[in-house]
Parts: structure tokens; C-alpha cells; sequence
């Protein structure tokens, strides 16, 4: 990232303590001005604790906050100019959804007319149009949601954070709102922080992401960067499926000692005897498992000399029977061939 | 057997249904409401003064006694005496219970409910009597008033119209101390049970959208809370109206409406005029309930 630029979200060595559980452990992040950015990571991992210090909901037990390069770290929320979308959308019950929408121009004392034009607009920018009238419980979640979004948005805020704001919407719905959040993150142009565990999620939305573990960040990086060349055997099996190769089955297929990522994809599946691309790391060993998916097929291969080894591979067959042959095809003889550049070497993690 | 008949009635929801409730309702009809209809009917009845006797004929005559003055003054005194009493139990409540809520670690929160109920395990009448001791001349309020040189100030309490009374154990403060104090718990129990109901993302969402606490406050927990106020009134409100023990107790010669109705159905044998003095705190209860339901109260209840 070119230094020029200044962050729009600092973290310098923040951590946070509860008791003796230290939820975000001396984490350093620096998010671009305009980026689309999310805290990747499973629950527990400390990525929602990140946004609430950010947000200012919670203060960190140590380290500074900057955001656009004003040192916020002591500073209530109502004094950051960042906004959330929250996970549980956090309408206001007893306001309609106009209302909900003209929270913050009414806290800022803009004038009645002033604020439900504002609402109105920004109502429509969420394809709400009309429905200002409503209470947010008459609404359905995908509605609420975007309520959510306009809320947020209607502060004009520099950064926007949201904490998994797709969770409860059934996976049709989020696919859409997906799209969506990153369309209108792109339209207004303004840095967004998103926390999810779902890594697809993660993979499609973002510029860049932060891997979590255990309060700490694994990796960051973006979305490719991550996928293709995981630092540390967490990210490699959290960040889309992976084949840990370490000790005698990494010396024996690869040739070198250490531990090895290694992506089910990137792996062909060859009949005994075949020809493998020149260069590339062969390696033996019988079927095992054959789980039919539709678009592909998944193979468990119990490798000689012990291990086993999972690809994918994309479904070409024209047939029912071929696609998905019955039991005979277990336990026959195959070889497995892949280009040495996939075999990534894993950091301890 | 037993199997048989559980299957029985499952196939039969309603008449399940019938069984478990049959008896509740029938209490509920002939004794409560049953009770009420007989009051409401001997309300529009009438004593013969000469006689003494009931007499058995549809009239509004007792109720044009209710609007004589002295009856019209125990009447708005008791009102005045709930209202006040309500006023200040939710002043007094809403404190403690967001302190509960919101501040107190659930140590802490847990003595503070001990400390709250404690009292209504005990009798109530002791209660009273016990504000009687600590209001009474030789009693420890007016013993803090001369130690911290206030004697005069109560003095000058005391002499006032309406609230005064020959010491604090006969007056209409005393009354209104030792109601505050019987009835306050059944104002802070349900704002506290409203205040835990308020998501604490709805407080944290507003802060984010730029409001200080007490913005906050003001737009998102009390609107939030106000229906458990209300909840909370009615009891105060009603339990004040219907109350005849502590004016008794702790009152002079002006009676409150529950006096009037023990006095007039026992002493002088005047039931039409006792019941017609029980309808008014029906009354005003039910215009306020009307009201209250308007603010969704009955949501918090």
C-alpha cells in the first residue's frame, strides 16, 4: 500500500483484555482511504472486538486508534465520525423506519423538512422508497437491513463499519445484498470495514482482508493473496479447503522437508501409467472416497506409503454413471499430478 | 388408563382446552366479576334515612351524594394523594432501577432485588406502624429535625393547610411518606424489567449515529421505558386509590375514599353509598388504564 496515502483506520498495537482472556492481541491494521476492507476470522477470533474499538463502543487495553489520521483511542462514539451497520440492525423499535433513517441529521438538530428529504433520499438509494412511513417490525430482515444501511449511510461517514450485516439472511437474499453493499460501497466511494466469518463472503467483497486467530491477524492481504499463498496452516484451512503436507508424506511426494499447503484444485487426477506433465510432483495411492457434488466431484486418495490427499475436480461427465460411477470405482489405482509451484510453504502460525 | 385418557383429550384439543379452564373462569365469573355486578347494582340503590333500610329501587339519588362536598373532598384528596404518590414512587424508581440495570455488577444487582422485596414479605400493617413510630413526635424523624437544627423548618411543614397536621404521625405527609413507601417497590420492579428489556445495541447504534448519553436518554430509553412507568403507576396508582389502612393509621378526621366505604357499609349500614364511592376509584382507573394503553403500556406488563 503506498504510504502516501493516509489511513483511513489505524490500529497501532491495540489489544484488549477481558479478565484474563485477551480477545484482540497487539493488533496493527492500516485500512486505505475508499478500501473495501474486512476482518476475516472465525467467532471468537477477536474480529467484532476490532470493530467495537473502532467504533468506539469498547477502548482498547493498550495501543492508539487513529482514524484519518486523528487519534481517536479515547474518543466516545458519538465523537467518531465512523458509523456502524449492526449485526441485529439495531432499529429503533418505537420510530418508523423514516424516522430510524433521520436519527442522526435529527440529532445534529437539522430541521424536520431538511431531514425526511434527506431520508427520503437515502431511502431510495436503498431501493426503499415509500416505505418511511412503516415500523421497523413491519418490515421484512432483508428490509431491515438495508433501514440499517440508510441509517448509517445518511451521516455521510468516512468509514462505514458492519458487523456481519448478512448473517441472518437466507444465502439467495445475501448473495443479492453482497452485490449491493459492495455496488453502493463503490457508488459513495467511503472505506467499509466488514466483519464476517463466511470466507466466500470475504473472497468475492473485498480489496483486502485481514485473517483472524486468536486475536491476533494470521495474514492480511488480498482476497487472492490469501486464497493462493497462505502464510500459516490457519489460513490455509479457513480461508477455502486445503492439504496440509508435512514430515515424511511432504518428503516423499515433494522432495523437500516442511510443511505444504497444498489446494484441492490445483491437483489432476490421472489413470496409473499415464504421463505427467513434465516437472510436475507426482504421486500414488488408491481411491478412497468419492463425494458427488454436481458441479464437481470431490476424491479422497489414500496416498502409498501413508497420508491422503483431497482434489476436486470439475464435473465434465455427459452421464449419470459416469459422473458418479458406483462402488467398483473405490480402492482402484490412481496417480495424482500437480505443478511443484502450488506446493506453498506454511509458516508456524 | 391414564394413557388412554391423555390420547383422548389430545385428539380433542378444545375439550382439553375446557377442562383446564372451566374452573379459573368460573372463579373468575361468579366471584370477581359476579361480586362486581352486585356492587355496581346496590350503587343504584338508595338508604332511607328515616329507616335505615335499603331501598330496593333503581336511583341515581346515592350517586348525587357522592357530589356533595364533603364527599367530593375525600374523593379528590385520594386522587390527589395517588397521583402524588405515583409522581414521586417514578421519580424515586427510575434511578435505581437504571442503576440496576445498567451499572450495578449482578452482585450487587442481586442484593438491591433482595432489598426491594424484603419488605413485602413481611406484614404490611407492621409496616405501617412502624412509619407510625418513626413519624410520631418521640419518633426518629422528628429527633434527626432537632439534631440538625430543621425543628423549625418541620414545625413550619406541619403548619401548612392541606399537608400539616398536629406532628408527622397525623398528617397528610405522613400518610403520603408511609404510602411511598409500601408501594415503591411495585414501581421500580417493572421499569427495571423494562430497562433490561432495552437491547443495548439500540444504545450503542444511537451513540454511533452521533448522539451524546443524554440524547440518547432522551430518544431511545425513556421512550423505551416509558410503558414499564406506566405499568408501574397502575399498581401505585391503584393501590393508593383503594388503600384505607395508612390513612387510618397515620390520618385525622379526613378520610381517603377507602375509609368512606369501610365506614359507611359497616357504621351507618349505608351499602348503596359505600358502593357508589367504590365505583370512582373504578372509574378513574379505568380512564387511566384507556389512557395508558395508548402509550402501549401493557406491553411492559
Amino acid at each position: 500500500m503506498p504510504e502516501v496515502k493516509e489511513a483511513a483506520v489505524e490500529l497501532e498495537r491495540v489489544t484488549r483484555r477481558f479478565g484474563d482472556v485477551v480477545a484482540v492481541d497487539n493488533v496493527d491494521l492500516r485500512v486505505a482511504d475508499g478500501e473495501f476492507f474486512t476482518l476475516l476470522g472465525p467467532s471468537g477470533s477477536g474480529k467484532t472486538t476490532c470493530l467495537r474499538l473502532i467504533a468506539g463502543f469498547d477502548l482498547p487495553s493498550a495501543g492508539r486508534i487513529r482514524l484519518h489520521g486523528a487519534d481517536v483511542t479515547d474518543r466516545p462514539p458519538y465523537e467518531r465520525n465512523v458509523n456502524t451497520v449492526f449485526q441485529d440492525y439495531a432499529l429503533f423499535p418505537h420510530l418508523t423506519v423514516g424516522e430510524n433513517v433521520a436519527y442522526g441529521p435529527m440529532i445534529r438538530g437539522v430541521a424536520r423538512d431538511e431531514r425526511r428529504r434527506l431520508a427520503e433520499e437515502m431511502l431510495a438509494l436503498v431501493e426503499l422508497s415509500g416505505l418511511g412511513g412503516r415500523k421497523p417490525s413491519e418490515l421484512s430482515g432483508g428490509q431491515r437491513q438495508r433501514v440499517a444501511l440508510a441509517r448509517a449511510l445518511i451521516n455521510r461517514p468516512r468509514v462505514l463499519l458492519l458487523d456481519e450485516p448478512l448473517g441472518a439472511l437466507d444465502l439467495q437474499l445475501r448473495q443479492q445484498m453482497q452485490a449491493e453493499l459492495k455496488a453502493i460501497q463503490q457508488r459513495i466511494g467511503i472505506t467499509f470495514v466488514f466483519v464476517t466469518h463466511d470466507q466466500e463472503e470475504a473472497l468475492t467483497m473485498s480489496d483486502r482482508i485481514a485473517v483472524f486467530h486468536r486475536g491476533r491477524i494470521e495474514q492480511m492481504g488480498t482476497p487472492a493473496e490469501v486464497y493462493e499463498e497462505p502464510a500459516t496452516e490457519f489460513v490455509a484451512g479457513f480461508v477455502g479447503t486445503s492439504n496440509i503436507l508435512r514430515g515424511e508424506v511432504a518428503r516423499r511426494w515433494i522432495g523437500r522437508d516442511g510443511v505444504f499447503s497444498l489446494r484441492p484444485e490445483k491437483v489432476q487426477l490421472l489413470a496409473p501409467g499415464a504421463a505427467a506433465p513434465a516437472g510436475f510432483c507426482t504421486a500414488t495411492g488408491r481411491l478412497r472416497e468419492l463425494v458427488y457434488a454436481g458441479m464437481m466431484s470431490r476424491y479422497t486418495v489414500e496416498l502409498d506409503g501413508g497420508g491422503t490427499l483431497v482434489l476436486v475436480a470439475q464435473n465434465l461427465a455427459a452421464s449419470a454413471r459416469d459422473a458418479a460411477p458406483a462402488g467398483a470405482e473405490h480402492g482402484r489405482s490412481v496417480l495424482l499430478a500437480w505443478d511443484p509451484a502450488h506446493n506453498r510453504p506454511l509458516g508456524a502460525g | 388408563m391414564l394413557a388412554q385418557f391423555s390420547t383422548y383429550l389430545y385428539r380433542r384439543p378444545r375439550l382439553a382446552l375446557a377442562l383446564l379452564l372451566g374452573p379459573p373462569l368460573l372463579w373468575l365469573g361468579v366471584a370477581y366479576l359476579g361480586a362486581l355486578a352486585a356492587l355496581l347494582v346496590q350503587s343504584f340503590f338508595s338508604l332511607d334515612h328515616f329507616t335505615g333500610q335499603v331501598v330496593h329501587r333503581l336511583t341515581l339519588a346515592t350517586y348525587g351524594d357522592l357530589f356533595t362536598r364533603a364527599n367530593l373532598d375525600i374523593v379528590l384528596r385520594t386522587a390527589g394523594m395517588a397521583a402524588a404518590v405515583t409522581l414521586a414512587a417514578a421519580v424515586l424508581a427510575f434511578p435505581l432501577a437504571y442503576y440496576m440495570t445498567f451499572r450495578a455488577t449482578p452482585r450487587a444487582r442481586g442484593w438491591l432485588y433482595l432489598a426491594i422485596v424484603l419488605p413485602l414479605w413481611s406484614s404490611y400493617l407492621v409496616r405501617v406502624y412502624a412509619w407510625k413510630l418513626l413519624l410520631s413526635k418521640e419518633g426518629i424523624l422528628s429527633w434527626l429535625a432537632a439534631h440538625t437544627g430543621t425543628g423549625g423548618l418541620l414545625e413550619h411543614w406541619l403548619a401548612l393547610p392541606l399537608v400539616g397536621g398536629p406532628s408527622l404521625s397525623i398528617s397528610t405527609t405522613g400518610i403520603f411518606l408511609a404510602f411511598l413507601y409500601v408501594w415503591l417497590p411495585y414501581m421500580i420492579l417493572p421499569i427495571q424489567a423494562a430497562l433490561e428489556r432495552v437491547p443495548r445495541s439500540l444504545l450503542e447504534a444511537s451513540g454511533d449515529l452521533g448522539a451524546p448519553p443524554r440524547a440518547t436518554f432522551l430518544h431511545v430509553t425513556l421512550p423505551l421505558v416509558f410503558p414499564g412507568v406506566v405499568a408501574g403507576s397502575i399498581f401505585t396508582f391503584s393501590l393508593t386509590l383503594g388503600d384505607f389502612i395508612v390513612p387510618s393509621v397515620l390520618g385525622n378526621s379526613s378520610y381517603f375514599i377507602g375509609q368512606a366505604v369501610l365506614a359507611h357499609q359497616g357504621t351507618s349500614g349505608n351499602i348503596p353509598l359505600a358502593a357508589a364511592f367504590t365505583v370512582v376509584p373504578m372509574t378513574i382507573m379505568g380512564l387511566y388504564l384507556l389512557l395508558a394503553r395508548k402509550t402501549g403500556a401493557f406491553d411492559a406488563l
